[in-house]
């Protein structure tokens, strides 16, 4: 195995790209995830790999569209005004169909925000983000071994079922370093896909990558066939982390850094004599449903403790069909809650709110 | 004998088009430099949002369907994948002068090595004939009721002369398909193009002066002869800039 190395989250991220057989890589200056960029310009070209500054997040996306029509891993990463210009070449590769890695290392928004962390874009994450009918796989990590370990599993995922795959991190993560063990690079070897385009080789009919029906009876089949399939991953691909849930008698619910203090809080919350766990989503999309449902059984109430005015709360209260009061504990526009004030919402939880 | 047929590269499918439009034309044009240069086999295009859009049902190699005004960045992901395939978009003149600009510059000074067919007819077809960035001064469309006024609708883009004035890119021309002897030049310059990439000199884009007799409000004809009397006079044919040929001569 590989030696534990010190890294920043978004350099995580990059090398393990690389590892994961990742050759392709465009990207635009934003911050706070540069270091992605500015670590793949140094090492792309040592692996025989392109990396391209684009004109434009806009640019960069529809240059990934392309590469990933060729049947080739590729990757950009943004932070949130960013994302929010790829939306379009997101919805045209998730409706044709390909797979690619994109990274939203989240900073505070709406508008130009500002470049703290944030965990503001989870409704655009999770909901399709652009035009139309489609999901995207959500990883969120929490620290920067999982920047790296969820690259490798995006690119996988995405493969696996041929669609876009999002990391979602914030500001924090991407930024902080901490010691990180890396997989052993994969080799590159590319097989050849029967949707992607390469030139017919005079073999074979011509591929279309595409995302066009007009006859809207095909359109509506082609989403039905994409949803059938957004329903297995629903059922195989949710991941989460339970943390001393098995005697609870409250639950936090918390990812990526929201999670980390979140633990300390629980923590904190035990040696009061509270009974509370924590929950932390892995998968946003598809989110943890089932493991809420079942804990909303046993537990008395759960607290969302999120980077934004409240949006995950929404597939809390949905996966446990609103049968538990749900607390929301919340910071945005870049500022991060203390584990006190999380300690705080527990307390309030199991004070009276919950019952 | 037959002395002549379908390019190879062209399905059977019939085209949509409208009659006495240029596009079946200018496929052809694509299709027989592509024959005629044996790549069919390593060629992917991509098809752009407009007129064209269905492209990829008329071209035998591999295809995509790009975005508004994407073309050339989706162009440029997949020749860098693949540098050993040839890569063309084939664009009109919304897509790629007016909401591809950004893509079409940064392509062009690049010197991506890649094909672009630029059809410029001055007009939004498929959307049923609004205002485009190459509507002459004047020109009537849905969106210039009154006429383009350049007071408040500006001047029309002259690409060929824009990215002409650029260092990065190897070849750009501006042909027409309106008679006889533009066509015959349009095959050559077209099939200059591909050959530019085949051996790896980079970026050429040809313009090709078309008609829209439907959104025009023409016959046929009239649109033909409008192209000679408005078109061109505006939009001057030419070679704007072939930089192997200019170090040729220098080296002389």
């Amino acid at each position: 195995m590989a030696n534990k190395v010190l890294m920043k989250g978004n350099e995580a991220i990059a090398e393990a790209a690389i590892r994961a057989g990742c050759r392709h890589y465009f990207g635009y200056p934003i911050t706070p995830q540069t270091e992605v960029a500015a670590y793949m310009a140094k090492r792309m070209p040592k692996v025989g790999g392109t990396f391209l500054q684009a004109e434009s997040e806009v640019a960069a996306i529809n240059m990934v569209y392309g590469v990933a029509s060729t049947g080739r891993r590729v990757m950009t990463s943004s932070s949130s005004p960013g994302i929010s210009l790829k939306q379009e070449g997101i919805s045209y590769i998730a409706g044709s169909d390909l797979p690619c890695l994109v990274v939203n290392v989240q900073r505070g928004g709406p508008g130009l925000g500002g470049i703290q962390p944030s965990q503001s874009d989870y409704f655009q994450a999770t909901k399709g983000g652009g035009h139309g009918d489609y999901h995207l796989i959500v990883l969120a990590p929490s620290s920067v071994q999982e920047m790296a370990d969820m690259t490798t599993l995006a690119f996988e995922l995405a493969d696996k079922y041929r669609m876009p795959a999002m990391l979602l991190a914030d500001g924090t993560i991407g930024q902080m370093m901490e010691p990180v063990e890396l997989a052993e690079p994969e080799e590159v070897v590319f097989t050849e896909k029967d949707w992607a385009v390469t030139g017919t080789k005079m073999q074979r009919k011509h591929h279309i990558v595409n995302s066009l029906y007009l006859n809207p009876e095909v359109l509506e089949q082609k989403n039905m066939e994409r949803f059938a399939r957004y329903a297995e991953i629903e059922k195989e691909e949710a991941r989460y982390e339970s943390f001393l849930m098995e005697d609870a008698e409250y639950c936090v619910v918390a990812f990526g850094i929201a999670a980390r203090v979140s633990k300390n809080a629980v923590v904190a919350a035990r040696k009061e004599g509270i009974k509370v766990g924590l929950i932390r989503p892995i998968t946003l999309w598809p989110f943890p449903k089932e493991v809420m449902a079942k804990a909303a059984d046993r537990v008395k109430g759960f607290v969302s403790v999120e980077l934004s005015m409240g949006q995950m709360i929404e597939d809390v209260k949905l996966s446990i069909e609103c049968r538990r009061p749900v607390l929301l504990c919340n910071r945005t526009g870049g500022m991060i809650m203390s584990p006190d004030e999380v300690l705080n919402s527990i307390r309030a939880l199991c004070g009276g709110e919950a019952k | 004998m037959i002395v002549f047929e379908k390019p190879k590269s062209l399905t059977d499918k019939e085209f949509h088009y409208c009659p006495g439009c240029p596009h079946g034309i200018i496929h052809r044009l694509v299709a027989e430099a592509i024959d005629t240069l044996g790549i069919e086999g390593i060629t992917i295009g991509v098809a752009p949002v407009g007129c064209a859009v269905m492209a990829y049902d008329y071209f035998t190699c591999d295809m995509v369907e790009a975005a508004h005004g994407r073309a050339p960045a989706m162009a440029t992901g997949i020749k860098r994948s693949l540098p050993e395939n040839i890569v063309f978009t084939y664009q009109g003149d919304g897509d790629l002068a007016s909401i591809g600009m950004a893509e079409t510059v940064h392509a062009a000074t690049r010197n991506e090595n890649i094909t672009v067919i630029f059809v410029n007819n001055a007009i939004y077809g498929m959307t049923g004939g609004q205002m485009a960035p190459t509507s002459l001064p004047g020109q009537i469309t849905q969106t210039s009721p009154y006429g383009r006024d350049v007071k408040t609708a500006g001047y029309p883009v002259k690409v060929a002369e824009l990215l002409s004035s650029l260092d990065g890119p190897e070849f750009i021309a501006r042909v027409a398909v309106n008679n006889v002897k533009n066509v015959r030049n349009a095959k050559k310059v077209i099939q200059k193009a591909f050959e530019n990439q085949i051996q790896n000199k980079g970026f050429s884009l040809v313009e090709v002066i078309s008609a829209c007799p439907t959104n025009w409000g023409m016959t046929p004809v009239n649109a033909l002869k409008w192209v000679e009397d408005n078109m061109i006079p505006y939009y001057p044919l030419g070679i704007y800039k072939d930089k192997s040929a200019q170090k040729e001569a220098e080296n002389k």
